[in-house]
């Protein structure tokens, strides 16, 4: 999604119509902006407002409202709570990013040329991109069960004792990394094959007819040239991994011992566990801030690494 | 030699993604008390549906498979009008303040869901919707990327062509839904299968606004399958390999389609 193009100019001379005419343009004009700009008011700015007015106030969602100012991002940003719920989205997107990008890559590289069966391949890839995060969560839960579960099972064949997974503080965290990188492989395989398909064969070719070896040509030639394809995955996968809310929830439920309490989980958890709807909302308004200001950096830092040709 | 090694890579891979799936069938088939065992004690004599007919009598799940159903249709629906016609007002009408106002609709798609989760939730509940079809659908009768994607397809039709139309005496209606819909179909594709693939696999929003079983989406019914039987894990398997029969038929049709519609806005 690209929301670089400004918008639109309003042409600097209006045509002049007669007032019959301006009043029957306007009515055009309502009718075919209010189905959208109504639901969008009512559902998304209405709620945008409220939200900030929440934030501001103490609230258990029941008693009357009571005011205290920035208090809840004062207490937010002190806590130790916030750190940790930060910090676990982060080792999430630590975690997630290079094995979805790494893997990804080299799905896309095998596929890139020529073979028999690719559209197959593709499309089996992809499968799990249209499969729903709760489904996803549950096959993968089954799969990763520490003692029935199919997996420590394999492992126990080659005499290894497989680990708690899910229900171990230490293995909580990968397992939900590991499902949630077997969701978004196709997903990233896609955009990257889109990247290579675009990249000029002649390119690679004057590289090999100068020598280059096959790690010179990928390093030198093709992995700069997929730069605007990286820099989308990056920049989209952040923002996902940031928002990261649904295989946490169906998972671990934000547990064992709050191993996986992740931003958003934290969120719900305050507004719907503990009554704290001020400090959620709050909490949901410093999520947002943290996305915004990394999505510009990259968009600022783009130019340093993102080569357009 | 390093071909037939790629071959074997790509193979392995594809099982890696095919065999969750796989699994899910299998576990489904399994009888109750052989689910927990290890070593995986299965064999195709022993399997059964008894796993489905469980699932049938514990919660209404057709009913919930059509409330996902129909809510995803509608969804769907609802934004391919609402954003096509806020589409050609932004690409087609001049009116003052349009930039602005443009402006704004694309400062909505930058909040997340998460940041307007609680207001909306008390929104539903001031006026008693909480627990309804129509709270549910509500947030997505309306979508501010749908905007932005299909009024760039709109400007991409020849201006030649609407004043043609006028010519012929056709007002903005007309033009609207005779020559610039049929001429915008490949963007309007494209979001539709986004906009059904959302609604479709939604879990935030209906967790938070629905209670009641039959008001229910799949995949909020399966996360409470799964809260409520815990350990009959063949049960669980049957609802996850149920709810997505639906969305797979829909993907073999429109395979290519999805995959080429990624690849070129890189949306999921």
């Amino acid at each position: 999604m690209t929301l670089t193009e400004a918008p639109p100019k309003v042409p600097a001379r209006q045509p002049v119509r007669p007032p019959k005419k301006r009043l029957r343009h306007a009515l055009t004009v309502a009718v075919f902006l209010l189905p959208s700009a109504v639901p969008l008011l009512l559902f998304t700015l209405i709620p945008m407002a409220g939200s900030l007015w929440t934030s501001l106030h103490e609230w258990d969602l029941i008693t009357p409202m009571k005011w205290v100012g920035l208090d809840n991002y004062a207490g937010l940003l002190a806590g130790e709570e916030t750190r940790a719920a930060f910090g676990h989205t982060l080792y999430f997107i630590a975690g997630y990013l290079p094995l979805v990008y790494a893997g990804g890559l080299g799905l896309a590289m095998l596929l890139n040329r020529a073979m028999k069966g690719r559209d197959i391949f593709r499309a089996i890839y992809f499968l799990p991109v249209v499969t729903s995060w709760v489904v996803v969560a549950l096959l993968w839960k089954w799969l990763l069960n520490p003692a029935s579960g199919i997996v420590n099972w394999a492992i126990g064949l080659v005499g290894l004792e497989g680990p708690g997974w899910w229900t171990d503080p230490d293995w909580a965290m990968p397992s939900i990394i590991l499902a949630s990188a077997w969701k978004d492989l196709g997903f990233v395989m896609i955009i990257l094959l889109a990247g290579l398909q675009a990249i000029p064969k002649e390119y690679l070719e004057a590289a090999r007819v100068d020598g280059a070896n096959a790690w010179q040509r990928f390093r030198r030639v093709t992995l700069p040239l997929l730069s605007p394809s990286t820099f989308f995955v990056v920049v989209i996968s952040l923002i996902n991994g940031f928002q990261v809310f649904d295989q946490v929830h169906v998972m671990t439920g934000g547990g064992p011992a709050g191993a996986t309490q992740v931003v958003v989980e934290q969120v719900y958890n305050l507004t719907f566990k503990y009554g704290r709807a001020g400090e959620a909302s709050a909490l949901s308004w410093l999520l947002f801030a943290v996305v915004l200001v990394v999505t510009l950096i990259q968009v600022r830092g783009q130019r340093r690494w993102v080569n357009y040709g | 030699m390093a071909k037939a090694g790629k071959y074997v890579v790509v193979v392995l891979g594809a099982l890696v993604m095919l065999f969750p799936f796989a699994w899910a069938v299998i576990t489904s088939l399994t009888p109750a008390g052989a689910v927990l065992q290890t070593p995986p004690d299965f064999t195709p004599d022993d399997a059964g549906f008894g796993a489905y007919e469980r699932l049938l009598e514990t919660m209404p799940f057709w009913r919930i498979m059509f409330n996902s159903l129909w809510i995803a249709v509608a969804s769907t629906v609802f934004q391919l009008v609402t954003s096509s016609m806020a589409a050609y007002a932004f690409a087609r009408l001049p009116f003052p303040g349009r930039g602005a106002l443009f402006a704004v609709y694309l400062a909505t798609l930058m909040v997340p869901l998460q940041v307007l989760v609680v207001p909306l939730f008390i929104e539903m509940r001031t006026f008693n919707l909480t627990d309804t079809y129509f709270a549910v659908l509500a947030p997505t009768i309306a979508s501010a990327f749908g905007v932005f994607l299909l009024r760039q397809a709109v400007q991409q039709v020849p201006k030649e062509f609407d004043e043609a139309a006028v010519l012929d005496g056709a007002g903005h209606f007309r033009i609207f839904a005779l020559v610039v819909l049929p001429l915008i179909r490949p963007a309007l594709a494209t979001f539709a299968i986004f906009g059904f693939m959302a609604s479709w696999n939604s879990y935030l929003w209906p967790l938070v606004i629905i209670r009641s079983p039959e008001f229910m989406t799949l995949p909020l019914g399966l996360a409470n399958l799964h809260g409520q039987f815990t350990t009959e894990w063949n049960v669980v398997m049957a609802g996850s390999v149920v709810s997505v029969v639906p969305i797979l038929v829909l993907y073999l049709f429109a395979q290519k389609h999805v995959i080429a519609s990624v690849a070129q806005s890189g949306l999921k």
